[in-house]
């Protein structure tokens, strides 16, 4: 049993979300070999080759590979996949998009967005925003599995691995990237944050998200996140949208403010290892899931709060 | 130019999900039903281009039971052309659910696909891309923005850290995100018209394909839940708090 995992990159480095796939693959066999599909990014395989219980990365290097359009990786994947008895992609906007249209001309049944494994096919996963978990059994010979990557702890990186260049495939040409606009950031990855400052409606406007939320994160090194509605409101930008829909989240430390706690917001950060809620409306859901709740207004709250972390108090 | 739109009857967003006391599923009786809320906006987009003047026809359809036929009024009174349910009593799975919608869309020679990009059931967002690959097309998936003209597709989709903009020629397939638009609330005439529009029935083992389950479900559990902590004074406490007791600052 050999297992192929898919890299998540962008060409130049790795991104955390491979770290927790390989230690989900890691559950399934000891054979673990890690797909780079890219323009050059030898960097990126480089960095693969690090991860611990990886036996073999694969480079896909060429011009085509460059955009990672779904279409294009799909087809480099269905190429080697006769040699793998799993493929597992971090279940992000990448994996999501690829791996059932793998499965789908292999003619597998794909498994998304696992949490746990019980055997080599039988997964965890979450369904109805995280309210319910079902555990199934796939009856296909080869495995396509998108993983959650906050359900594993990250492989460490002492590894050595050999890498090995194979064949890019051809450009199969039927879609193009013309755009593409990246919210660049300082601040730690949403989806790996150790801390996650996060805001909802009750912040009213985009300038009071940024002037409240902004100086509190920099005090912690936190990420920033919204609720649904922050994020509809134009509060911020989509990618920071925490819950079923969007990014799943579970830091060491999650700071709810102004969220009401929809259970679709429940679903995508519950599982943070300390939830702190700041709302002035004290029966507010996100109460019923926080460590601890402080029922305030939030235009005092938070700024006492980084002028108290700001003074080291 | 017709457009395909795949809607799925699923239990309401705002329903509280319970287990069967057997914990053999979800329970579904008595339980409000609607139309998926990401196939609603698919719907909305689809018309949306046929207003434009960018489609001739949206073809709203659903694979199930006869209860689906709800879900497919519902898409008929926010302005579909009209309605096409695949009959069955198996437990469909997306393969077979995309399986299913090749063989319509082929029969209805679609050029464009538009679907939601998962089912707040089962949450597994497969269907859609399975299908662009089963069908050779190309896909945007989580689509933020559509423009279609001249045979172009040009779709924004949303993305891990930001915001990318797609090309492909038609025929393609478009998956929908939340923000893509606002679907219209179906109007009391709208819905009384719907009821008169065409609904074909076509049983799903006349369209010649395997739609056998190929996982099972061996167990289903509610996660453990999270218990409320308690309520701090100020913020002088929750930072004590924070420091001293869960020790994460």
């Amino acid at each position: 049993m050999t297992i192929l995992v898919i890299a998540e990159h962008d060409n130049a480095s790795l991104k955390a979300s491979t770290f927790n796939t390989v230690a989900a693959a890691i559950n399934l066999g000891s054979d673990i070999h890690v797909l780079v599909a890219g323009s050059d990014c030898a960097s990126v395989a480089t960095a693969a080759a690090r991860l611990d219980g990886v036996q073999k990365v694969l480079i896909a290097d060429a011009p085509h590979h460059e955009a990672q359009l779904a279409e294009n990786l799909t087809a480099l994947v269905v190429s080697i996949a006769s040699d793998y008895s799993h493929i597992l992609a971090p279940a992000s906007s990448l994996g999501k998009s690829a791996l059932p249209r793998v499965a789908a001309l292999l003619d597998v049944a794909p498994i998304s967005e696992i949490v746990g494994i019980e055997s080599p096919d039988t997964f965890i996963r979450p369904t109805y925003a995280g309210n319910v978990l079902v555990t199934v059994r796939s009856a296909d010979v080869l495995k396509v599995i998108t993983v959650r990557a906050t359900a594993f702890n990250a492989v460490d990186t002492s590894g050595s691995a050999a890498i090995e260049a194979i064949s890019a495939g051809t450009d199969v040409g039927l879609s193009s990237l013309i755009g593409r606009e990246l919210n660049k950031s300082e601040r730690p990855e949403l989806g790996g944050a150790k801390v996650v400052v996060s805001g909802g409606r009750g912040l009213g406007s985009s300038e009071d998200y940024q002037r409240l939320l902004e100086p509190l994160a920099d005090q912690l090194g936190a990420a920033l996140g919204a609720s649904r509605a922050a994020v509809d409101a134009g509060y911020a930008p989509n990618d920071c949208q925490v819950g079923q829909t969007g990014k799943i989240v579970a830091p060491q430390l999650y700071i709810a403010i102004g969220v009401s706690g929809a259970i679709q917001h429940l679903a995508g950060m519950k599982d943070s290892k300390v939830i702190v809620a700041i709302n002035k409306d004290s029966e507010a859901p996100i109460f019923q899931v926080a460590d601890y709740g402080l029922v305030a207004d939030l235009f005092d709250a938070v700024p006492m709060l980084t002028d108290a972390l700001h003074s080291g108090n | 130019m017709k457009i395909l739109v795949p809607v799925k009857r699923v239990i309401d967003p705002n329903v509280k999900v319970r287990l069967k006391n057997d914990g053999s599923g979800v329970d579904l009786d008595n339980v409000k039903m609607s139309i998926n809320p990401f196939d609603e906006i698919a719907v909305e987009e689809a018309v949306r281009l046929k207003e434009a003047g960018e489609a001739s026809e949206v073809i709203a359809v659903s694979c199930g039971g006869h209860v689906c036929q709800e879900t497919l009024r519902s898409a008929l009174a926010l302005g579909a052309d009209r309605a096409i349910q695949v009959e069955t009593d198996c437990d469909l799975q997306p393969l077979a659910v995309a399986k299913l919608l090749k063989a319509v869309v082929i029969s209805e020679s679609a050029s464009l696909v538009i679907c939601g990009k998962q089912a707040i059931d089962d949450d597994a967002g497969q269907v859609g891309q399975m299908l662009a690959a089963l069908l050779g097309w190309p896909q945007a998936t989580f689509a933020s923005n559509v423009a279609i003209s001249e045979g172009l597709a040009k779709v924004m989709r949303e993305i891990d850290d930001g915001v990318e903009t797609l090309e492909m020629r038609l025929p393609a397939l478009i998956t929908t995100d939340l923000r893509l638009n606002e679907p219209r609330y179906a109007s009391l005439p709208n819905i009384m018209k719907a009821k008169k529009k065409p609904l074909e029935v076509v049983a799903a083992a006349d369209l010649g394909v395997d739609i056998s389950p190929r996982l099972t479900v061996l167990k289903v559990t509610e996660p453990a839940t999270r218990k409320a902590g308690i309520l701090v004074e100020d913020v002088t406490q929750l930072l004590d708090k924070l420091k001293n007791e869960a020790k994460v600052i």
